[in-house]
């Protein structure tokens, strides 16, 4: 079945809401003085099974769905939403949403059906791929098998957890397209003690496929034997020196560095209000020549992928930055055309309940070619970060952080010692400048990224190959 | 009065079908909320956003296992399957003897009305106008606000039902109003961002339209001219507004879950000097009107004032149900959180603190998630003011601020009496001996 077959039976046939009643819903949207309107129907299936203290604790099971409303005149949005979706609450939520405009006539709306440009996930139900006795067999065999890693592991959590999801968009240009989309996920956190000390490791991953990929080739144990290194290496590490200093940055999750230091300020809505560090600087010079970063929502079964975005645009590999120069925002459809451009496929929500604004998606930096290890001996005296926690941006001063989870300290061109409580901080429109060396080893992140803005979460995906900054400020505790 | 009957009606036929369902107990939350949230910006409406949200949250055991679910769909046969779904997963959950309900002793007989619902009748066009003010205050204050993120105001009023099968059933009503601007300031060096908002259950209670156009203003204007600092140890206050972040890892290291999960640095520190010996901190969840009051938790116990730090030592955990069983102790009813957490104020304002301090960081915002709550570590990116003489210099940016949490809390050398009371934790500026600062040398 077509995802938006799947669609139709499963937002609209409970409800026997036919196509002519979504006319009827975008004529009472629409009015003279509007410029867009659309309609955001979805419905949502999650489960959760976690384990603690080596038994199977709780499962959760949440059902939602619901429909978005909005209408666009201008600079101005006017929203509402309906958690039922039956018509007499579509049509009220419709009232609602018009608010903004002046009543009046608009012609007759013809829709039709979008097909899907790309197809990077299947459309079936994660959930019910397995069953729940599989699930929690599963969950009991990475607890056992992450104890026996080692004797210093005290505590072991595991969660596992997917959500389906459907979603059908008609908007006012009479297009109806439709996306069916699953998402797994596996976290295991570990707590490791040695002669009274604590630390904790964390690894885990997923993406828009079904528990079989993410169990395939013992996938859950390699995450189990990284949350425990990581715990053990975390029990050994030293104080980090604080100051300016060269940083090297391990490939995959760091990128996380991208999508704080540049990515958020490349997302249109705050460049077409002139508030980001980056507005008005397309085609300058921000990075280094060796830097080519795209923002990538076409990778197959990536977490941050999707076939369409929220508002029915087809997703897309968009350059940010070509050898330096800075050449694209991100964009939705409102913030497209009121800056003359077109929506890059980067418009996202949380959920219908929620307006859609510019989001990243998968977003990365192309490979170098030199050997990791050159990099690593190019350093005299520095800082090499692995992995990370979670980062955050100031986009109007362009003021970055985040903070190392792994990190070594480098000396004579050798990983010396681990560090902890390592927190990186700079200027994003500067840090790339001072890129001077790209690894040939590209990787993206395993699938556990969360984008958090203006109180709405979304899944994304990161990556970069190894890469060194010359000077980057590290906060540590030894001065 | 009527549909919060109804409601209660409603979460008592969860709870007998659940029973019908095969569990041995069963507990329930429901709420429905309504708000409107309006937007403008630079003198134009951005968005008008209607809020109509409604929830259903179960949680079944059999015997001593549990199964969750939850819906934002009321009809009869979505609750039906949420019903089924969550008594369908405790089949698969393990027997866990810490779980199950809260000792029914503890529950209220009478819900105590802590004056927490005070609907804010506006229409879209009176939103408009107050947040066009607020914006227009900060805009005309100087001439270096260049630009705005806009003005929001939002009102919300819900109603939130819980009940469980001890016969427990409680509800109440509530509101939150919330009025606030983020501005733009533009010099040659470069632009800066801040803003400033506030919120209240009582629209009555929120700070002037005037108040906090100014503020942000002022708040932005201030930070233009920032520069980094170069790495040194210093002392270090936190101002008011990211003070109760300070303290919020506090509550978290010594949340019941952390404890019992080996997972905080506060393991084994009750009765423990924490904080030096004038530090007092306690919860008091039935103030009027407050943003974090509560007449119970979400396992329905009636939330109680306790000492949490007295003479610098840690009374006690803050603690559900479970992690109470799994401690071997009795809940301190903060299922869901904490409500009202207040420090004991000392006699300085923020002025006179910084006079007090001499030479020093003044923290004004902090960024990322730099904190290790298993071992203290704490490494945080910071905003601010460097200061010299007793007074401030100037505006800082792009360095980091990092420590223990065992000897930051140790080490805490004053509270101010600047309390912002619309926080959920009540504190003033924190001012810490001694930090590390990371910077460009």
């Amino acid at each position: 079945m077509s995802s938006i077959d799947i669609a139709k039976q499963t937002l609209l046939q409970p409800a026997q809401i036919q196509e002519q009643d979504l006319d009827k819903l975008l004529y009472t949207l629409s009015g003279q003085t509007i410029d867009a309107a659309d309609i955001y129907l979805q419905s949502s299936r999650y489960e959760s099974w976690s384990l603690e203290d080596g038994i199977i604790k709780n499962g959760r099971y949440n059902i939602e769905q619901g429909a978005g409303l909005r209408v666009i005149s201008g600079e101005k949005t006017g929203f509402a939403y309906s958690d039922e979706i039956v018509m007499p609450a579509l049509l009220q939520a419709a009232q609602s949403a018009r608010a903004i405009s002046q009543a009046g006539q608009s012609g007759q709306i013809k829709i039709a059906s979008q097909l899907p440009k790309h197809q990077l996930y299947q459309s079936s139900n994660p959930i019910e791929r397995l069953s729940s006795q599989q699930k929690i067999d599963l969950l009991y065999a990475i607890d056992s098998y992450t104890r026996q890693l080692d004797s210093k592991v005290k505590q072991v959590m595991v969660g596992l957890n997917s959500v389906f999801e459907v979603i059908l968009v008609v908007s006012s240009d009479g297009r109806l397209s439709a996306d069916v989309r699953p998402l797994v996920r596996l976290n295991i956190q570990v707590i490791a003690e040695d002669n009274g000390k604590r630390e904790q490791g964390f690894a885990g991953g997923g993406g828009r496929y079904d528990y079989h990929s993410l169990f395939e080739q013992d996938r859950h144990f390699d995450f189990a034997k990284e949350a425990v290194r990581q715990a053990l290496v975390n029990l050994d590490a030293k104080e980090t020196p604080a100051g300016q200093m060269p940083v090297v940055l391990a490939s995959g999750w760091p990128g996380v560095l991208l999508h704080e230091a540049i990515g958020h300020g490349l997302e249109g809505d705050f460049n077409r209000k002139g508030c980001s560090a980056f507005s008005g600087r397309i085609g300058e010079k921000v990075a280094s020549p060796l830097c080519t970063v795209v923002d990538d929502g076409t990778l197959a079964g990536r977490r941050g992928s999707l076939n369409i975005d929220d508002e029915g645009t087809a997703t897309q590999s968009t350059v940010l930055i070509e050898k330096g120069y800075l050449k694209q925002y991100m964009q939705d459809n409102l913030n497209a055309k009121l800056m003359g451009t077109r929506s890059t496929g980067n418009g996202r929500r949380e959920s219908y309940a929620h307006l859609p604004m510019p989001r990243m998606t998968n977003t990365y930096m192309l490979a170098g070619d030199t050997e990791p290890d050159d990099i690593i001996a190019s350093v005299d005296k520095g800082l090499y970060a692995v992995n990370f926690g979670g980062g955050q941006v100031d986009i109007t001063s362009g003021k970055f952080v985040f903070s190392a989870s792994e990190a070594y300290w480098i000396e004579n061109g050798k990983i010396a010692y681990p560090v902890k409580g390592a927190t990186l901080i700079g200027h994003g429109p500067d840090v790339l400048t001072k890129v001077s060396m790209v690894g040939n080893d590209l990787a993206l992140d395993t699938g556990v990224g969360v984008c958090g803005k203006e109180g709405q979460s979304v899944p994304v995906g990161v990556g970069q190959p190894t890469l060194k900054v010359d000077r980057l400020t590290v906060g540590g505790t030894s001065a | 009065m009527q549909k919060q009957q109804s409601l209660e009606q409603l979460l008592q036929q969860v709870l007998d079908k659940a029973r019908q369902y095969g569990a041995t107990h069963a507990e329930a939350g429901l709420s429905v909320s309504q708000g409107l949230e309006v937007t403008t910006r630079l003198g134009e409406l951005e968005t008008i956003e209607h809020h109509n949200d409604q929830g259903l949250a179960i949680t079944v055991y059999r015997g001593q296992s549990k199964g969750s679910a939850s819906t934002a769909d009321l009809s009869n046969t979505a609750i039906d399957n949420t019903i089924k779904m969550a008594c369908d997963i405790a089949h698969y959950t393990n027997e866990d003897q810490y779980s199950g309900l809260a000792d029914k002793a503890l529950m209220p007989s009478q819900i105590l009305d802590l004056d927490l619902y005070h609907p804010w009748d506006l229409s879209v066009e009176q939103a408009i106008d107050i947040t066009t003010e607020c914006e227009t205050q900060a805009l005309e204050f100087d001439a270096k606000i260049s630009n705005s993120e806009g003005a929001q105001l939002s009102t919300h009023q819900g109603l939130r039902v819980y009940g469980n099968t001890h016969g427990f059933i409680g509800s109440y009503p509530s509101t939150r109003h919330s009025l606030g601007c983020t501005m733009i300031a533009e010099e040659e060096q470069g632009m800066q961002r801040d803003g400033w908002y506030s919120s209240a259950r009582d629209a009555a209670l929120l700070q002037s339209v005037t108040e906090i156009g100014q503020i942000a203003a002022q708040k932005t204007l201030a930070r233009l001219g920032s520069q980094p600092l170069s790495t040194r140890k210093a002392s270090v206050i936190f101002a008011a507004e990211v003070a109760p972040s300070l303290l919020g890892h506090l509550m978290a290291a010594c949340h019941g879950s952390a404890i019992y999960r080996q997972s905080s640095f506060l393991v084994d520190a009750l009765e423990q000097q924490i904080f030096p010996e004038f530090i007092h901190i306690s919860q008091q969840p039935h103030l009027k009107s407050a943003i974090a009051s509560a007449p119970f938790d979400d396992e329905g116990v009636l939330t109680q004032s306790y000492d949490l730090i007295k003479q610098g030592c840690l009374k006690t955990y803050i603690l559900d149900s479970y992690a109470a069983r799994k401690l071997n102790m009795t809940t301190t009813g903060n299922a869901g959180g904490t409500y009202n957490m207040i420090i004991e104020t000392g006699d300085k304002d923020l002025a006179q603190l910084l006079k007090q301090m001499d030479t020093g960081l003044l923290v004004t915002e902090l960024m990322g998630q730099g904190v290790n709550l298993v071992t203290g570590d704490y490494s945080r990116g910071v905003a601010g003011f460097w200061v010299e003489h007793g007074e401030i210099q100037y505006p800082v940016e792009e360095i980091t601020i990092a420590g223990n949490l065992k000897t930051m809390y140790q080490h805490l050398l004053a509270v101010g009496n600047d309390v912002d009371l619309q926080r959920n934790i009540r504190t003033g500026s924190l001012w810490l001996a001694q930090m590390t600062i990371a910077g460009n040398a």
